[in-house]
């Protein structure tokens, strides 16, 4: 270091205070928690049956084999097709897919239309928007059946297409308006200076300002729908039940010995997703949760 | 190239709820005309533009622009077009992109586009930027632009929002002079909102001065600077402010005259709007400029130095005349000391006379 102006003075800090002793023991403690069952459900995915019987739940396995995970895949059996859990992975992409693609799209419209487009009563709908967002939506799914129902979009994709879109649409109309109101409003003046119009506004200028946003929706809404269990299992119909519920009745059917090996990989299978999703993501997934602010 | 249009101002409201924003506003700037809106922060001039080019919704009165009534056109079909403070320049365009974008939106054909980008970038010297996006430019350069997008819209009107403000000094002074000379090559209408006098008395053929909601005066820089009709105008226009002595008015036999403690003298040839009544409390304002030094004359009054500000090109001092505090700008070679009287004199065509209760000129 060259000589510079500026001269410590003072006790010079400790590195290992008692104070950063504890607040360490505490983050160990607190990871451990969490990644015991993790550790656990992976080495047990890897064992054979007859070592699991043995109950050394800790152990490493000692010849670890993916034979459960394929068993899993290929061939775990909910109810009376022993087609494996890929036939709900399938079925929750389909399901994801739209709903992704929709409920962000509306949400992103919804947002901009009440940030910018200051209609009459825009803040009266914006409130109740919030305020329903906090209704346990257990309420609304009796009557949503019978809706649906009537309108014959039970059961389908595109029911349960709706209903994903339904509901993501608070938390998305809030992570969008609070991000096109944080832009200069004087942008949508010279845009509409210049002649554009609500849509061209949107699509040419204030969506491609968007990208940061759109990314923190996308990741709430591939978590979000890919682990919902109730929707999926109330809406959705027998023919595109989604991988959380062929879990469940996977993991929960009292059929025959319980082969805790393949339960462990189908929900390590379940869990990929989200699991990738945090961990590539974790950085715009902390400002996800930053801007959704009421997601509950 | 443009086809220059005047805009009228008739009975303009703008109000936010219950709350008024503008009151009754009305104004006709003429063609080719130079109009400065001047105002502090607040008082409406903001909104009054907003209003004129469409972005705000009146709530009375009528706005014309040329002879079409463009109360409720939208934006795009009044022939105006606008420069931002903030630049307001799409991010995710370049510049090319920015420029042209109104004019794509109107589906334009492509070789008039080209054209009228070429035009206005060579300009306004920004052809070497057409492929750099705004976030690569320099606040100046981005002004630029902004005035370029303005420009290929070839419109009667311009509107300026305090297009100079985010600068530094030295850039606005540069882009103050540049806008006055794209006004003189255009010839179109342009109205231009600022609360920096400098940039009003540089700019405006006409300076309307605004403050709660209203306008205050209406006139040639030169009329506001030197006959403001009230005292805010006054104080507003003009740095350092003018300087107040409040007195009152005695009408005697020979006419009327001022009176206070430190100072009595005779109002004979003052242009007085109305007969003068006597034992009106009034303030008497005098710009620091058009104080006199008279070393001579027996009717110099002497005040005491307290301080002076060389200000390169002049020199200002701060001196008190009996307890009353009188600025004066004097020749940058003046050698003063703090503590020096000085005999000055207040030339009789150089005062303004205020009425201390309302604040109106006499």
């Amino acid at each position: 270091m060259s000589a510079g102006n500026i001269v410590p003075r003072g006790r010079r800090p400790k590195r290992l205070t008692p104070e950063r002793v504890g607040l360490h023991a505490f983050l160990i403690i607190c990871a451990l928690f969490f990644l015991t069952p993790l550790y656990v459900m992976l080495v047990t995915s890897l064992k054979g049956m007859p070592e699991i019987r043995q109950g050394h739940l800790l152990a490493l396995p000692s010849a670890p084999g993916l034979a459960a995970w394929g068993k899993a895949w290929f061939a775990a059996c909910t109810g009376l097709s022993c087609n494996g859990i890929r036939v709900g992975f399938v079925n929750s992409l389909r399901i994801l897919i739209p709903s992704v693609i929709v409920s962000i799209a509306i949400g992103a419209v919804t947002g901009y239309a009440l940030s910018f487009w200051r209609s009459r009563g825009a803040v009266l709908l914006f409130g109740i928007l919030i305020a329903v967002a906090f209704i346990p939506y257990q309420v609304f799914i009796y009557p949503l059946v019978r809706i649906f129902s009537h309108l014959g979009i039970n059961n389908s994709v595109p029911g349960i297409v709706v209903i994903h879109t339904i509901f993501g649409l608070p938390t998305m109309t809030l992570i969008f308006r609070n991000h096109f109101a944080g832009l200069p409003e004087e942008l949508f003046k010279a845009a509409r200076v210049d002649g554009a119009g609500f849509w061209r506004i949107f699509g040419a200028i204030m969506l491609p300002m968007a990208l940061p946003i759109i990314v923190v929706a996308v990741i709430l809404q591939v978590t979000g729908i890919w682990n919902d269990f109730i929707f999926g299992l109330v809406f959705a119909g027998r023919e595109n039940l989604p991988m959380t519920v062929q879990l469940n009745n996977i993991v929960n059917s009292t059929q025959g010995e319980r082969e805790y090996n393949v339960e462990m990989a189908a929900t390590l299978l379940t869990a990929t997703v989200p699991l990738v999703v945090y961990f590539v993501s974790g950085r715009w997934f902390v400002r996800g949760i930053a801007a959704g602010g009421v997601k509950g | 190239m443009n086809d220059r249009s005047n805009v009228s101002l008739r009975g303009v409201e703008v109000a936010y709820g219950p709350i008024r924003v503008l009151d009754r506003l009305d104004l006709e700037v003429e063609q080719s005309e130079f109009l400065v809106l001047l105002g502090p922060s607040g008082c409406g001039k903001s909104t009054l533009l907003n209003a004129i080019a469409g972005l705000t919704e009146v709530d009375d009165g009528e706005i014309w622009i040329g002879d079409r009534n463009v109360t409720w056109l939208e934006p795009k079909d009044r022939g105006i077009a606008m420069v931002f403070q903030s630049y307001a320049l799409y991010p995710r365009m370049n510049v090319r992109g920015n420029m042209s974008f109104g004019l794509k939106v109107a589906r334009m054909p492509r070789a008039d586009i080209e054209r009228r980008v070429r035009t206005a970038a060579e300009i306004l010297q920004i052809t070497d930027l057409l492929d750099r996006r705004p976030a690569q430019l320099s606040g100046g350069q981005r002004q630029r632009v902004a005035i370029g997008r303005a420009l290929v819209r070839d419109a009667g009107v311009f509107l300026f929002d305090e297009p100079l403000s985010n600068l530094d000094a030295q850039l606005r002074a540069e882009l103050r002079v540049e806008i006055k000379r794209l006004h003189q090559r255009l010839g179109a209408t342009m109205i231009y909102v600022t609360h920096d006098q400098i940039e009003a008395l540089t700019l405006a053929d006409r300076i309307a001065v605004m403050k709660d909601r209203k306008f205050q005066q209406i006139g040639t820089p030169q009329e506001v600077y030197l006959r403001p009709v009230n005292r805010f105008v006054a104080t507003f226009v003009g740095s350092p402010a003018m300087n107040f002595l409040p007195g009152q008015i005695v009408v005697g036999s020979d006419g009327p005259a001022f009176h206070s403690p430190a100072l009595n003298f005779s109002l004979a040839t003052y242009p007085f709007a109305s007969t003068p009544t006597d034992a009106t409390q009034v303030e008497l304002g005098i710009r620091p400029e058009h104080v006199v030094l008279a070393p001579d004359s027996a009717n110099a009054r002497e005040v005491c130095v307290e301080m002076t500000e060389p200000m390169g090109s002049d020199l200002l001092a701060w001196t008190r005349l009996g307890e009353l505090p009188l600025s004066i700008r004097l020749p940058a070679e003046t050698k003063l000391a703090p503590g020096e009287r000085l005999p000055i004199l207040l030339p009789e065509h150089r005062l303004s006379l205020f009425d201390a209760a309302n604040g109106a000129r006499l």
